[in-house]
């Protein structure tokens, strides 16, 4: 399921020569969705692209380890609830 | 008598009278009550061992082996119940026929393994962190759909919950 340890965590390459450096962190655009959050990044706030614009997020203690992605969705919330039912007879439980 | 007596009580009753209280029987079925009585008089291992065994705070059915009986406990399935046993290398016994000795191994194995309200503990405060940080499947656990990426179109009747007829929906061709 996880990644083998060995490998270590995955982050882009332009992200792992800039986490020491938090004045070039702090704001910063980030497409690459896939990296994970070190914790270097903490105290930080990103801007995390979802397909469309950045969505701001202050990077705590507590995201370390999760991705970059996670925290930028990428679909609209229906306003709605979504259409269950009635689309199948029968099936109920 | 012990005999007599491990068969019939119920599990609500051996509940209320775990360690050796018979006092509490009096109010379901009067004949149980008045034998226990001498049970109680007898020593406490030996009324503990008549009722339910209680390992890691559950009582487990008396009549079934303890490889499924183990399995009532939150946090003990087939695999581990399993494994506990190899680990004690202990034969596959109806529950009722253990030993005090043998009860004191298993619990004390049993102890070693996260379980009941830990576990919840554990698998709750897990959920909220997910949710306070608000990342994906935290968001997913707030709207009450399923995190791992199944579909929603249909079926995910378990998070869902019953099915909810919509007003004035079209309905699908056959």
């Amino acid at each position: 399921m996880g990644r083998s340890l060995w490998k270590g965590i995955f982050v882009d390459a332009f992200l792992s020569k800039i986490k020491d450096r938090r004045d070039l962190l702090s704001n910063k655009k980030v497409w690459s969705r896939r990296s994970s959050i070190l914790p270097e990044f903490v105290n930080t706030t990103m801007r995390i692209y979802n397909g469309k614009n950045f969505v701001r997020s202050k990077i705590t203690e507590d995201k370390v380890g999760h991705k970059f992605g996670e925290f930028a969705l990428t679909r609209k919330r229906k306003i709605h609830r979504t259409n269950t039912g009635s689309a199948k007879k029968g099936g109920k439980k | 008598m012990a005999q007599a007596l491990a068969t019939p009580v119920a599990p609500s009753l051996s509940l209320i009278c775990n360690r050796g209280g018979g006092g509490g029987g009096g109010s379901s079925v009067s004949p149980f009550s008045a034998l226990s009585f001498p049970v109680a008089s007898l020593p406490k291992l030996q009324g503990l061992s008549i009722r339910c065994a209680r390992v890691g705070g559950v009582e487990i059915p008396n009549n079934k082996r303890v490889e499924y009986s183990l399995q009532y406990i939150h946090g003990i399935g087939r695999t581990r119940a399993r494994q506990i046993l190899g680990d004690l290398s202990m034969e596959n016994k109806i529950t009722k026929d253990l030993s005090e000795e043998e009860l004191t191994t298993l619990r004390d194995e049993v102890s070693k393994y996260m379980i009941e309200g830990d576990l919840r503990r554990f698998n709750a405060l897990n959920i909220r962190r997910l949710k306070e940080i608000q990342c994906y499947r935290g968001t997913r656990h707030i709207q009450g759909l399923p995190c791992r990426g199944q579909r929603t179109k249909n079926n995910c009747r378990t998070l869902k919950g019953k099915r909810v007829t919509i007003a004035g929906k079209k309905k699908a061709p056959r």
